[in-house]
């Protein structure tokens, strides 16, 4: 079981950091090109040169556009019409027509900011080129930066995030199983019968937990610092130290689960059923400023994303305590909650 | 330093199954007391109420004086318990479990290896294996000396010896004895009635009431009737053409005979059961005098009440 317990994270770490990305490559687009002119040539090839698009081939009408689309062969159509240099030239206005396979919301909406970032460019080239004189630049120059994480890259957006998921799953899990485990097997009755009080009990099944979540943390954060070359920003010990309160309320709950259920079956569900919710609406995924309100303020009670965020906040912005002290004690007074539940609920008479 | 229980007008239901029927005994100081009944007579429950792992619903059981619901933190200092199932860590090694439990009662192996000396000689030579590897009869003895680790004054097992071999049945009661004689009190539960001969009173237990305390030789004494044992060449028809004879009280398989307990004079009976017999074309017809064992007395009382 221990060499599961310390090996299980490592990989999820090294595979999911990868692989939970919101960025899109090889978005797969087919044309159809019903002016076949100098400047939808250009167009198109301004998508087949972007890193994010891949040229799927021209196709004779829409029809069968979408049929490529249907079948999965392309996500993304760009349609121009028959006039399209024509009008351009002569009206200065053209329209294409873009369209997305929108199956994945997400997917689709980025798909589409790519496409309208390139047609943008596009444009000011035209303006540049047709009225040179004219052209002065864009009243409004936009420039943006991203700070804290200056390229979006989404591996150092993401770790710090997957490592509190796991380090959360294992302290959940462990705990929640842990005496229900003992009331299947029956090693609760004879230890019932004797004088170890609830406290020393609740201490006994958590100080060891306690020790295998932080150890996996520390392997943790040697990957993502030697793995994917993430500097934690902030003092590290301080992220020690929020951990180590946060993983006490972590067990807590998972404690508190195994003393309310009878079978590790009921608590194996259980402790899924809130893990599932606090992962989804804990911000690691999707932002919680985008959550409807009523889910926001469901947010309070979910230690995940009070962690997450200040975890982020240590890692990539190197916040000091003062700059998350009311989320600390937050945690602090929750752990210390589930903790007291924990002990409360363990009964040595039935 | 042994200590006496009384229990009384115990009940305790679990929804509409009256588990405990108004159970009410003594278990003198120092003595080795057995309580014999089928599966599913309440023994577990009773002994569960005794060791203050659940609440009796109505009646009260002191220990030494010491209620077990008010005072359960004394009695959980006084008390070694053996439940039914093997209740060990089976991940721990032999000498690990001991260690844990040593530990808890704040005591260690080393402290109080007089006790369990004779015991632990004999699982000594697994002392690095891990419990869930031993066999039925080592983890018995394992289980003992755990519960043995802290000197208790009282030792309760419940159904040590189910599922264990004749030998090391034999050997565990051995045990119990020895443990008797450092001054013990000893409530021990099983299905076998053979061992309730083994104890200083037995108690037969039955749907969740107790049907006779007394020692084993006084309810053998008690035992109503003559005891008959039968045998033929043909031992399939005979038990129910026995059933059939008039003088017979009650008939049952015993071992490789039927006994056959009748309140008639013994030689009338065995004259016309031998004619009986004859009539019926057996041959090879063997009838013999038995002393009733506590099987017998047993099985008596509970078709007294009603429940066979």
């Amino acid at each position: 079981m221990l060499p599961i317990i310390f090996i299980i994270p490592i990989v999820q770490l090294l595979v999911l950091s990868y692989t939970a990305t919101f960025e899109i490559k090889n978005v797969r687009f087919v044309v159809v090109d019903q002016d076949h002119s100098s400047e939808s040539r250009k167009l198109i090839d301004k998508f087949s040169g972007s890193a994010f698009f891949t040229d799927m081939g021209h196709l004779p009408d829409y029809k069968a556009a979408e049929n490529a689309v249907q079948h999965d062969d392309a996500d993304q159509i760009i349609v121009i019409e028959p006039d399209f240099e024509k009008d351009l030239v002569n009206e200065h206005h053209a329209q294409i027509q873009l369209v997305t396979n929108a199956i994945n919301g997400s997917a689709a909406s980025l798909m589409n900011a790519y496409a309208i970032s390139i047609i943008n460019n596009f444009n000011k080239e035209i303006l540049i080129k047709k009225l040179p004189l004219k052209f002065k630049g864009m009243p409004i120059q936009l420039s943006s930066s991203f700070w804290y994480n200056p390229e979006l890259d989404y591996i150092t957006y993401m770790v710090p995030g997957i490592l509190v998921l796991l380090v959360t799953i294992i302290a959940m899990f462990l705990s929640s199983m842990n005496i229900v485990k003992e009331k299947e097997i029956g090693t609760i009755e004879q230890l019932n019968v004797t004088p170890i009080t609830k406290f020393e009990f609740i201490a006994g099944k958590l100080i060891p937990f306690w020790i295998i979540a932080m150890i996996d943390l520390l392997i943790g954060l040697t990957l993502a610092r030697f793995v994917f070359g993430i500097v934690i920003v902030g003092n590290p010990f301080l992220l020690l130290f929020v951990t180590s309160v946060y993983l006490v309320l972590v067990l807590g709950m998972g404690l508190l689960v195994s003393t309310l259920t009878n079978t590790m079956q009921q608590a194996m569900f259980i402790s899924w059923f809130f893990l599932v919710i606090f992962i989804l609406m804990s911000g690691l995924f999707t932002p919680i400023e985008s959550m409807p309100v009523w889910a926001q303020q469901l947010n309070a009670i979910n230690p995940l994303a009070y962690f997450i965020k200040i975890n982020r906040m240590i890692m990539l912005k190197g916040s000091g305590f003062a700059d998350f002290q009311r989320d600390f004690y937050i945690l602090a007074a929750y752990a210390v909650l589930m903790l007291g539940f924990a002990t409360l609920r363990y009964r040595k008479r039935a | 330093m042994s200590v006496n229980i009384h229990i009384e007008h115990l009940v305790k239901k679990f929804q509409d199954v009256e588990a405990l029927k108004d159970i009410s005994f003594d278990v003198e100081k120092g003595s080795l007391f057995g309580i014999i009944g089928p599966d599913g007579a309440g023994k577990t429950t009773l002994f569960r109420i005794l060791t203050s792992l659940i609440l009796a619903d109505e009646g009260k059981v002191m220990v030494d004086g010491i209620d077990v619901v008010k005072d359960y933190k004394k009695l959980r200092q006084i008390i070694g318990y053996m439940p039914g199932r093997f209740s060990l860590y089976m991940d721990l090694t032999v000498e690990e479990n001991l260690n844990f439990y040593a530990r808890i009662f704040h005591t260690s192996l080393s402290e109080n290896y007089d006790l369990i000396k004779d015991i632990y000689e004999q699982i000594e030579p697994f002392k690095n294996r891990r419990a869930g590897d031993l066999s039925g009869g080592m983890k018995q003895k394992l289980a003992l000396s755990c519960a043995l680790i802290h000197k208790p004054k009282l030792l309760v097992l419940d159904e040590p010896t189910t599922g264990v071999d004749a030998v090391s049945r034999k050997e565990f009661w051995e045990l119990l004895k020895k443990m008797q004689q450092r001054g013990i009190t000893i409530l021990v539960s099983t299905p076998y009635m053979d061992e309730a001969a083994l104890c200083d009173r037995v108690s037969l237990m039955q749907t969740g009431n107790l049907l006779s305390v007394n020692t084993p030789q006084q309810i053998v004494n008690n035992f109503l009737g003559n005891l008959l044992a039968v045998k033929t060449n043909n031992m399939y028809t005979l038990l129910s053409d026995l059933e059939r004879f008039d003088g017979a009280d009650r008939v049952y398989r015993f071992g490789e005979s039927i006994h056959l307990v009748s309140q008639r004079p013994i030689d009338e009976v065995k004259q016309s059961l031998r004619d009986f017999l004859s009539i019926k074309a057996y041959q090879k017809i063997e009838i013999e005098n038995k002393q009733p064992v506590i099987e017998d007395c047993f099985l008596a009382l509970m078709e007294k009440t009603g429940t066979l």
